[in-house]
């Protein structure tokens, strides 16, 4: 297949831009021209047409394939969400306005207002920020909270306590915030290890990062304790709410003690994924964290207009240029209003239903570290496949890709040998799943009678297997001009 | 009301059996008793009509009807239709990050095209697959040189867009880097007090091309003494620009960082928008976030992968170049798309109106009493000096349906009779008429 | 695992290995650090004429699964890189104790060796670790 620059002709046009009057280069002084050519195609709005809707034919998406990956809450995406995104009045709005005119912008701002409420009640929390853009972002905002609080009460930290099961993003932002990280084992039921982290903590630790449900799919049944020990030292607990789809309705951090906790709207909310972002990191704080929040907000006065307020002394600043991804918080806002409190409860129910139901159906043939009732998600192992016939995870993966699903995530958690992360979401129905099921013990099956079969797949895919090491060795980054 | 979960009683019943326990609520008993919530106080559910008409009630309640002269780094420029049609496919927006190569080479494609065109606009060697949007790209740009040469004190020029050093100076709260913001002379550039600052403790340059204020320069010379100090030299640049005005590649700058939102992004209130990043060579491997590389596969055939992914925070967790876990790839398509379709000589064109029509709006104003046109090259943003507070006159302007421009005093604390005027080829000769005829009025 | 490891190289707990040949030393990782690794992709050249002290940074090492940092075995000044390793990154793979060094340094004191392992000591070493 061709790229793009392929196809160009010299003078071939895609949009006319307008008529420009002879001579306006001169309007711009000659020793500030570029001089160098822009090396863009030049190419027919259906050249342009053909090439990128037959680049997005060579992808799996969630309309058009089951898509189990653990840890990443692939639901399906209702097309009302894109529909009210798009309306003139919020896409068309500049946000500088909200800074020359709010008068002018009371829906945009009602919005993020009512998100916020409806987000800090699904949470348990005093205040929300909507200003971080992505898991990772908000992340960061909470470490930076974190910090500021400690900050403001004089404390001396250096350190924040990760488990080993969290997501690799927990101690990176640590890092960036300016933390150093003790790392917790897992213990034999699946979550940290509370002997060991009453061990480590002490009055440096500034913050303890848990994902509840952690990346196993477990609830920890010691979350208390936890909390009582991380307390004592004046630390932050800070919920990575990743996997906050297992729990709408059922137990909320901010009561479970939580000070910080920042959802994935892309996730839970069901806002698209967009072939890896934008997503939308809101960030939720306690009472004792809310003057630290990024800034601006926006509040509502008691005559009822809706306004930007700057006035924090304690803010940590702001995360984002305004308030993060506006177009993705009015599709999380329709969602939440949509289902409404019953709705979310629902979401959670099924979702759970249907991990459970595939852990269940699929104990017999592969692996189940931990053999538990568990959340949203499970978390297999293919060491017997690996073991029996040398069959690894990612050649399962592969497998299933020629089956035509999108595979489990991999390789993740790091605690997992050869894991094998399972998240179905509450969208798919009874007959996707059994078909996904079946395809998952026929490959078990063929990783013994013909293992060859499963590690050359897929073979019936745009491309097989790629070379990864050479693209790391021989960069090549940027198409042939 | 709307219900995403297609379970019958009788599939609930089903399934529940063979997991082996009676009811739902058995699956949730890992949670103690004590914690569950105490409250949960949300509106009920509603139909998808019904949901509708609220968000269209919202929606109406922002203007829409204002002619637009608002800038500030984000700018209504025109959106082709095909800009749309190809990224509300549900292939692109419903899919996930590229990981598996395989079920997503359309995504990896349109990156690796993507990366292709932002260098070449940029006129530099690299662009990663893109960040959340200027501000933070510019951050990232900063700890790359901090990881570069060890240093520690970061120059800024005050007239880098005031939104992106407030979110630099929150990254940097806690970590030992120290931001110099070098005062403007007036609304210009001040390269010799810039130049003052460099020394042998430098990590990074930082400037913004043009400036905040619209004022357009070369940082050639300045770059090329900074280099022989070890300094990394960062410009924010603004891309439709690059249709005309010398390149961050031609002025030699190492990394270059601006907001991609003008290239086929709606103003949205703020986002998504697009964080773009180019480098020279020599940086490739320290750019944080995703890239896209080509490869072949099994068979020989060409296929693209996320490449250089062992720095990141899956596999070196605390040590990793930046925890950036995404990009803004549905935001990157539309930026290709939008590149595609205007083509050299549309990118050219459209970087060429922005500018005629911004002379001729600064012509007009000239022709008022009491309006002070700031002197020196600008392309389509330029302030003006008016007898009055320029948030006073932005007020009256707003009941004869402009959004007037920006007053520089929203944060420049001292100008507080500047006003920022933004025009991009979307403004018809006949809207910029009717602007300096409402403007002629409110000054009367 | 079953990996080699030479004679007349003094090693560290971190899996990089050193030769002394007077007063300079050249610096590598042993069998054992390539195989766990795997397909070495980049060398981050080290800043030549840098003074390093024993076990500090002394550049970065990526595979496809992994990225590391490499520490200095002794103390020194960086005197050389091997630049073959630029086209060839492999060369890590296939040659890790001599086609395959990484960096050279001109040493500051050849006692510090005995905060280091001999093969001997390696060898038990890594047997210990799996």
């Amino acid at each position: 297949m061709k790229h793009i620059f392929e196809l160009s002709v010299p003078g071939r046009i895609g949009v006319d831009a307008g008529g420009v009057s002879a001579g306006a280069d001169a309007l711009l002084d000659e020793r500030f021209r570029r001089q160098s050519d822009s090396r863009l195609p030049e190419v027919s709005e259906l050249d342009v047409m053909r090439h990128y809707i037959r680049l997005s034919q060579l992808n799996f998406s969630v309309d058009t394939h089951f898509y189990p990956l653990g840890s990443c809450t692939m639901k399906y995406n209702p097309k009302v969400n894109e529909a009210m995104s798009a309306l003139p009045g919020f896409a068309d709005t500049h946000p500088l306005m909200a800074y020359i005119g709010e008068e002018h912008v009371q829906g945009c701002l009602e919005l993020i207002y009512n998100l916020s409420s409806m987000l800090a009640e699904i949470t348990g929390m005093k205040d929300v920020t909507t200003q971080p853009y992505a898991g990772a972002h908000g992340e960061l905002t909470g470490i930076l909270l974190m910090a500021a609080y400690h900050k403001s009460r004089g404390n001396k930290k250096k350190f924040v306590i990760v488990p080993d099961e969290a997501h690799g993003t927990n101690p990176a932002s640590a890092a960036m915030g300016g933390y150093t990280v003790i790392s917790i084992p897992v213990d034999k039921e699946g979550g940290m290890d509370v002997d060991l982290f009453r061990e480590k903590m002490n009055d440096e630790v500034a913050g303890v990062m848990l994902t509840l449900p952690n990346t196993l799919g477990l609830f920890h049944r010691r979350i208390c304790d936890i909390v009582e020990i991380a307390r004592k030292h004046d630390a932050i607990l800070y919920n990575d709410g990743a996997n906050l789809n297992a729990i709408l309705g059922k137990v909320r951090p901010g009561d479970i003690g939580f000070d910080i906790v920042h959802m994935n709207l892309h996730k839970t909310f069901s806002t698209p994924h967009g072939g890896g972002g934008p997503g939308a990191g809101v960030v939720a704080v306690s009472e004792k964290l809310v003057d630290f929040l990024p800034s601006p907000s926006v509040v509502k006065t008691p005559q009822g207009l809706y306004k930007i307020d700057f006035n924090h002394d304690k803010s940590i600043g702001p995360m984002a240029s305004f308030f993060g991804n506006f177009g993705v918080l009015v599709r999380a806002a329709v969602y939440i209003m949509m289902l409404g409190r019953e709705g979310l409860i629902d979401v959670s129910e099924k979702a759970v239903l249907n991990a459970n139901y595939i852990r269940v159906k699929l104990k017999e043939y592969y692996d189940l570290p931990i053999d538990r009732t568990c959340m949203h998600e499970c978390v297999f192992s293919a060491r017997r496949q690996v073991q029996k016939n040398g069959v690894h995870a990612i050649d399962i993966a592969k497998a299933l890709i020629e089956r035509g699903f999108h595979p489990p995530t991999i390789y993740f958690p790091l605690v997992v040998d050869e894991a094998i992360m399972i998240e179905p979401t509450e969208t798919e129905s009874k007959e996707t799943i059994d078909g996904f099921i079946e395809a998952m013990i026929e490959i078990a099956k063929l990783s013994e009678t013909d293992p060859e079969r499963i590690k050359n797949a897929p073979n019936n895919t745009p491309v097989s297997r790629p070379d990864e090491t050479r693209a790391a060795r021989e960069l090549k980054l940027t198409c042939n001009l | 009301m709307a219900r995403f979960t297609p379970h019958t009683d009788r599939d609930v019943r089903q399934m529940l059996d063979d997991i082996g326990v009676e009811s739902v609520d058995k699956l949730f008993t890992d949670i103690p008793k004590n914690l569950r919530p105490e409250s949960f106080d949300l509106p009920a559910g509603k139909s998808e009509n019904e949901t509708v008409s609220i968000f269209n009630d919202l929606a109406r309640r922002n203007r829409t009807d204002l002619v637009s002269f608002l800038g500030g780094g984000y700018y209504d420029h025109f959106i082709p239709a095909a800009v749309d049609t190809v990224s509300s496919r549900s292939e692109f927006f419903t899919a996930y990050t590229p990981y598996q190569p395989e079920a997503s080479q359309g995504t990896l494609r349109a990156i690796f095209e993507y990366q292709t065109m932002i260098a070449g606009i940029a006129g530099l060697d690299y662009a990663n697959a893109s960040l959340y949007d200027g501000g933070t790209a510019l951050y990232e740009a900063i700890a790359m040189a901090v990881r570069t040469n060890n240093r520690k004190k970061v120059i800024v020029d005050a007239g880098v867009n005031p939104l992106f050093k407030r979110i630099i100076r929150t990254y940097v709260i806690n970590i030992d880097v120290d931001i110099i913001e070098v005062d403007l002379k007036e609304i210009y550039t001040d390269t010799d007090r810039l130049e003052a600052h460099l020394d042998e403790n430098t990590a990074a340059l930082v400037v913004q091309n043009p400036n905040f204020f619209g004022i357009v320069n070369d940082f050639g010379e300045l770059f090329e003494k900074a280099h022989t100090s070890g300094i990394v030299n960062i410009l924010v640049f603004y891309p439709i620009s690059l249709g005309i005005i010398k390149t961050p590649g031609e002025m030699k700058a190492d990394i270059a960082v601006g907001e991609g939102q003008s290239l086929g992004m709606p103003l949205s209130f703020g986002g998504p928008y697009l964080g773009l990043m180019a480098v020279e060579k020599k940086f490739v491997r320290k750019m944080p976030g995703r890239i896209v590389g080509e490869t072949v596969d099994r068979d020989g055939r060409q296929s693209f992968v996320l490449t250089l992914q062992a720095r990141e925070q899956h596999i070196r967790r605390e040590k990793a170049t930046s925890n950036i876990c995404s990009n803004q790839a549905l935001c990157a398509l539309r930026a290709v798309v939008y590149l595609s379709l205007m083509g050299k000589e549309g990118f050219r064109n459209t970087a060429l109106l922005c500018l005629e029509r911004a002379e001729y709006m600064k012509a007009q104003l000239k022709k008022i009493k009491g309006v002070r046109v700031m002197d020196g090259q600008t392309f389509n943003e330029f302030t003006a000096v008016l007898p009055l507070p320029a948030g006073d006159f932005v007020d009256r302007m707003f009941a004869g349906g402009f959004a007037a421009g920006l007053p520089a005093s929203v944060f420049y604390k001292d100008k507080d009779s500047h006003l920022i005027i933004g025009v991009t080829e979307k403004r018809s000769i006949k809207e910029i008429d009717d602007y300096a005829a409402a403007a002629r009025k409110v000054l009367s | 695992m079953d990996t080699s490891v030479l004679e007349g190289y003094f090693y560290t707990k971190e899996h990089e290995w050193v030769k002394i040949e007077g007063k300079k030393a050249k610096i590598g990782i042993s069998d054992y650090a390539q195989h766990k690794l795997g397909d070495i992709t980049f060398v981050d050249p080290p800043e030549k004429g840098k003074k390093v002290k024993q076990f500090d940074f002394l550049t970065g090492i990526e595979s496809v699964k992994a990225a590391s940092d490499i520490f200095t075995p002794l103390s020194g000044t960086i005197s050389a890189f091997n630049e073959a390793l630029d086209q060839a990154p492999e060369l890590v793979n296939k040659s890790c104790y001599t086609e395959g060094w990484i960096a050279e340094i001109e040493v500051d004191d050849p006692g510090e060796t005995k905060n280091l392992m001999d093969a001997a000591a390696y060898k038990k070493f890594t047997a210990g670790l799996e």
